[in-house]
């Protein structure tokens, strides 16, 4: 039996401590560390259930910042009235994150924890390479089934998708996460896999996160998430776009425009050289879809993933028309 | 055992009642309400786990087992390797051939797939089980591996004549016609993907074994059991009230199944094994990959002069599976020439098996394909094209068809469709950025035919128990059996509660090729008549009777009332008779083999499908048919194709339920939509391993994939197929789906897609 101790921590303050315990693994929601345990990838020595601490769960939406606490469940988020009509591209990617069941559980902190869905990483008994769960074993994709796999943000070391919605919406308007005594930007606390594969989130022992905060912008007011994958519910994005629009007063010429892209890559991705090309032009399909390209600059592909290469600025585009036919 | 409340289902009207009647499944509120005890669900005293430990390789040897820490892991009561698990016997297969080997070895030293069981670990609890299983190591000696068909190793297989049809000359027909098309058709390994795993309990009391194990057939796999154990027949009693979905899995004993049985017999211990989810994807077959190339040469005016047809299935190494690709090809449209042959491949994977039209579903997908492509080569309506290819007669058995309803199935789906509104060029159709296509394509499967046993009781309160060793996977076996008994004797459907799923009752066959609702009705409406004609022969002779003075010749029941045709005389509830003349039952055994069977033919007849009745025999070939009218909506950027729209138009003959029936066909729809766009066993090429095997990863429809969908009936009773005129109903449906999609799909795109599934990638 793989026996572990369970506490219940009732502060963040008795969670921080516990959770700076070696082999300490956080529980908010469960659907990731129960998940995993099962699998075999997760093997805690120390389950902190930090799901009954009050007050963490609030959700509090203003003009100029939404503050999401890290126990608030996706569900909750996705449907609250003020997360809607001032960052819709958030409550649109955590809508299709996801089953209803996942998203009645799953918490926001938990969710920015989520790991990869990778097969090779999710079944250690029949493949012991993975760098990111045994650092240095090689990785067991490479040259594999990649159908699923990252086309940027890769290393030699991994090719693992980042498989969330909701980062890569926070990631487009520069959500910062809390980890109590630090605060970092959404998009620097998700860490490429470069050579160090198993470092997935800047995140040091003994840290919790506690919210998530968004600012609020025009162009989070005037955002969308499309996500495209197989099958309509219930699976993880072939590629998705989060982007954001601000128009100047003419209607049509692009002020501040945000873009993001989820599936393709090792982390949620922020492509700041589509939003560069697009600034103070007007929309124009032609010129967005060619700019949509430049979001796969360094595009690394292993065979049956390459069609993501061509599908992600296809998102990208379609998510900036959209945006462009509500003026 | 299962007895049924019927109050709640019954509730309607009595018209849902009689056979044909719209009756709900009387089995519903227990499963919706969780009363329901599925097989491995029952309680046991002194019940202990088992966790099967799979191979890593998928060929090769296992040169060595480490077990110590298993063994000496908390709870483990024994770890089970190929030297340690008790010798069993080697059974006879489904056919009732003798085994090739006279042992058995569920656990294995030779790996011939990923995944293969090769050691069992035995704990007091599941999750010591788990732990410990965990902890067996394992070395091998591997060998390389033929992943799939498309492995340089593969080769191009054994031929199974058996297989082959021909007539006229095919090859040279087809050089010689004006119009000609010639493509290839794939389809990947797909699973049935059964909600309830496979599993069982097994206990042993002295040489009494009880398996509670979800079964498509208990007196067969009753016989395996019995056969590996060298124990008589009637020694071992297989219960199987409900079954969580099989689609064609469910109906054999397996090398899990060994293994539980053998356990509990070495520890003297009932033993629970469930397979875990991704086991559940390598210790039994799926339906096995196809290739398929289809050649059809025509005149001018759409008629077809010749179709030659090749076909290949993978199969194991170590076992045999032919998946017939030749079986709508060859009777699907007339044609005066004909050529169809296939081949298996031996790769390293698990023995595929049946899942849902096994050979009729893929074969399906290549004809109704190329028909559709050659009637774009033509510029002929798609439609029109199969009308003017229409087979009066069956081509291959050159006999009758029992009944063809499949012109009036396009009639009837065209209009309710509307068809006649298509554009036929590709690319025609849009709204915005979604291209819109119309697809069509026909199904059909055979009428299986097979003997079965009922027993019917009238009890002295006037109720009815119906018992047979059938099942209900949730096709309906329950409902149409009490519609059956309740028409047949003239009683309220809910004064009768059927009893299924025990190896005990009243023999039956296989659950599986569509047949077991005709056999069964048959089997009851045979038995329930003799009971009802003991009841009125008892009526008018027995002494104590109040109807022996009227002297008449016959009497009726109706409503559960026994009364003369005329009205006149004494009018009786079958409870009150029955207290009258002194009986507390009256039963009676039927079946529909002819009276000079033998115990050994029956044996055989229900525990092997070597006495299954040809579908051509006599002067008639008997085949349900449909036709299936699918709109698409494939977004111009993403590739993505959504079915917007279904409408199919079945001829299953006479339909016992309707209801019922119309839920089989949306469910054989349904499962076609995902085999058309989602469904692939993903195989890691260097390690010969499903790697998505787990219900995130192997892609099935959810709710929000699946259309509204309209099913149309257009058959009529036939007298050639079964004893109350019904045709095939559980696998129809589901044969035509995927083509009638690729088809919509090339309408919406222009592009063809060949190779199931239709993802994204094939169209952007």
């Amino acid at each position: 039996m793989r026996d572990f101790s369970y506490l219940r921590a009732d502060s963040v303050e008795a969670a921080r401590n516990a959770a700076a315990l070696p082999g300490a693994m956080l529980l908010a929601g469960g659907t990731t560390l129960i998940d995993l345990a099962k699998c075999g990838v997760a093997e805690p020595s120390t389950v902190i259930d930090i799901s009954h601490i009050e007050g963490l769960d609030a959700i509090d939406v203003a003009a100029d910042r939404a503050v999401i606490g890290a126990l608030a469940k996706m569900s909750h988020v996705a449907d609250h009235t003020s997360v809607k009509s001032c960052f819709p591209a958030v409550s649109e990617a955590l809508w299709q994150a996801a089953s209803a069941q996942l998203r009645n559980m799953a918490t926001i902190g938990g969710n920015l924890m989520q790991r990869t869905r990778c097969p090779y990483f999710r079944d250690p008994q029949n493949f012991p390479a993975c760098n990111k769960r045994a650092p240095g074993s090689g990785c067991s994709a490479i040259g594999g089934a990649t159908r699923s796999h990252a086309v940027l943000g890769v290393s030699e070391a991994c090719i693992a998708t980042y498989p969330g919605d909701l980062a890569v919406a926070l990631v487009a308007f520069d959500a910062e996460v809390d980890l109590g005594g630090r605060k970092l930007k959404v998009e620097d606390f998700f860490l490429a896999p470069g050579a160090t594969a198993e470092q997935e989130h800047d995140i040091r022992p003994g840290e919790v996160i506690t919210a998530v905060e968004i600012p609020g912008s025009a162009a989070a007011r005037r955002s969308t998430y499309i996500k495209v994958r197989d099958r309509q519910s219930y699976e993880f994005a072939a590629a998705s776009a989060a982007v954001g629009l601000e128009l100047e007063g003419d209607g049509r010429t692009v002020r501040d425009i945000r873009v993001a892209l989820g599936g393709v890559a090792t982390k949620p991705w922020r492509v700041r050289a589509v939003e560069e090309a697009l600034k103070g032009k007007p929309l124009d399909e032609a010129m967005i879809r060619e700019a949509s390209e430049l979001a796969m600059e360094g595009a690394v592909d292993h065979g049956a993933n390459h069609y993501r290469i061509a599908l992600a600025p296809r998102v990208i585009a379609r998510a900036i028309l959209k945006l462009g036919e509500t003026a | 055992m299962t007895v049924h409340d019927m109050k709640h289902a019954a509730s309607d009207s009595a018209r849902l009642e009689a056979v044909g009647g719209r009756l709900s499944r009387v089995d519903g509120p227990a499963k919706i309400t969780g009363a329901a005890k599925y097989a491995f669900e029952q309680q046991l005293e002194g019940l202990t786990h088992a966790v099967l430990v799979g191979a890593t390789i998928a060929a090769g040897k296992v040169t060595a087992i480490d077990a110590r820490a298993a063994e000496t892991a908390p709870g483990v009561l024994a770890v089970l390797t190929p030297d340690t698990i008790m010798e069993l016997r080697g059974a006879s297969d489904w056919l009732g051939n003798p085994p090739s080997q006279p042992t058995y070895a569920p656990l294995v030293r030779e790996v011939t797939f990923s995944g293969q069981h090769v050691a069992a670990v035995v704990a007091e609890t599941f999750e010591q089980a788990v732990a410990a299983a965990a902890l067996v190591k394992v070395w091998y000696d591997e060998t390389p591996a033929i992943v799939d068909l498309s492995d340089g190793k593969a080769g191009d297989g054994i031929p199974i004549d058996a297989m082959t049809k021909e007539w006229g000359d095919a090859e040279a027909a087809f050089a010689e016609a004006p119009v000609r098309i010639c493509a290839a058709y794939n389809t990947p390994r797909e699973f049935q993907a059964a909600m309830e795993p496979h599993g069982l309990i097994a206990r042993w009391e002295g040489d009494e074994l009880t398996i509670w194990e979800p079964s498509q057939w208990l007196d067969g796999m009753a016989r395996t059991y019995a056969e590996w154990f060298g124990l008589p027949f009637e020694n071992v009693r297989l219960v199987s009230p409900y079954i969580g979905g099989g689609f064609g899995s469910k109906a054999l004993a397996l090398a899990h199944s060994a293994v539980a049985a053998a356990a509990a017999r070495m520890l003297d211990r009932p033993v629970k094994l469930v397979l875990t989810r991704p086991q559940n994807f390598t210790s039994y077959g799926g339906r096995a990959a196809t290739r398929q190339t289809v050649a059809i040469g025509a005149d001018r005016d759409g008629k077809i002069q010749s179709i030659v047809h090749r076909g290949v299935n993978e199969t194991a190494v170590d076992g045999m599976w032919v998946e017939p690709l030749g079986s709508v090809t060859s009777i699907m449209y007339a044609t005066p020439n004909f050529s169809s042959k296939q081949n298996v491949v031996r790769v390293n994977t698990v023995v595929p098996g049946a899942k849902r039209a096994p050979g009729e579903n893929p074969s399906a997908f290549g004809i109704e394909s190329a028909i559709d492509e050659l009637a774009y080569e033509l510029g002929i309506d798609p439609l029109e094209m199969r009308l003017i290819n229409y087979a009066e007669q069956d081509p291959h058995a050159k006999k009758a068809w029992s009944t063809r309803q499949l012109r009036e199935a396009f009639a009837a789906g065209a209009e309710a469709f509307g068809w006649a509104k298509r554009s036929n060029a590709p690319r025609s159709m849009r709204d915005g950025r979604q291209l819109i296509g119309w697809g069509v394509a026909a199904g059909t499967y055979p009428v299986r035919r097979a003997h079965g046993e009922a027993v019917v009781k009238l009890l002295s309160d006037g109720s009815v128990e119906v018992e047979s060793s059938s099942i209900d996977m949730g096709q309906g076996t329950y409902t149409i059996l009490a519609q059956t008994a309740a028409e047949t004797l003239g009683v309220p459907v809910e004064r009768v509660s059927v009893k299924l799923g025990d190896s005990h009752f009243a023999r039956a066959g296989v659950t599986g090729g569509s047949r077991l609702a005709g056999v069964m009705t048959g089997a009851v409406h045979k038995a329930a008549g003799q009971a009802l004609d003991e009841l009125i022969g008892l009526a008018l002779s027995d002494p104590r009777s109040p109807f022996q003075k009227l002297q008449a010749n016959t009497l009726q029941v109706r409503d559960g009332r026994i009364a003369s045709p005329r009205g006149e005389g004494p009018d009786l509830s079958i409870a009150d008779f029955m207290m009258a003349i002194g009986r507390d039952q009256i039963e009676a055994k039927g079946d529909t083999l002819p009276a000079s069977t033998t115990p050994e033919e029956r044996y055989k007849n229900y525990t092997t499908i070597a006495m299954s009745i040809p579908h051509t025999e006599g002067d008639y070939s008997r085949h349900s048919w449909c036709a299936h009218f699918v709109e698409v909506r494939v977004d111009e950027d993403f590739g993505t194709v959504r079915v917007s729209r279904v409408v199919s138009a079945l001829d299953s003959g006479r339909l016992y339920n309707p209801k019922l029936a119309e839920s089989q066909w949306k469910g054989g729809i349904i499962m076609g939509i995902g085999q058309a766009l989602l469904e692939e066993g993903i195989v890691d090429r260097r390690h010969g391993r499903i790697v998505n095997g787990n219900f995130a990863d192997y892609m099935l429809p959810t709710n929000a994939d699946i259309p509204d969908i309209q099913t149309i009936s257009v058959g009529i009773p036939d007298p050639h197929s079964s004893a109350l005129g019904g045709k095939g109903v559980g696998e129809l449906a589901i044969v035509g789906i995927a083509p009638a999609i690729a088809n919509a799909v090339f309408h919406a795109t222009g592009k063809r897609v060949r190779d199931l599934p239709i993802t994204l990638e094939k169209l952007i």
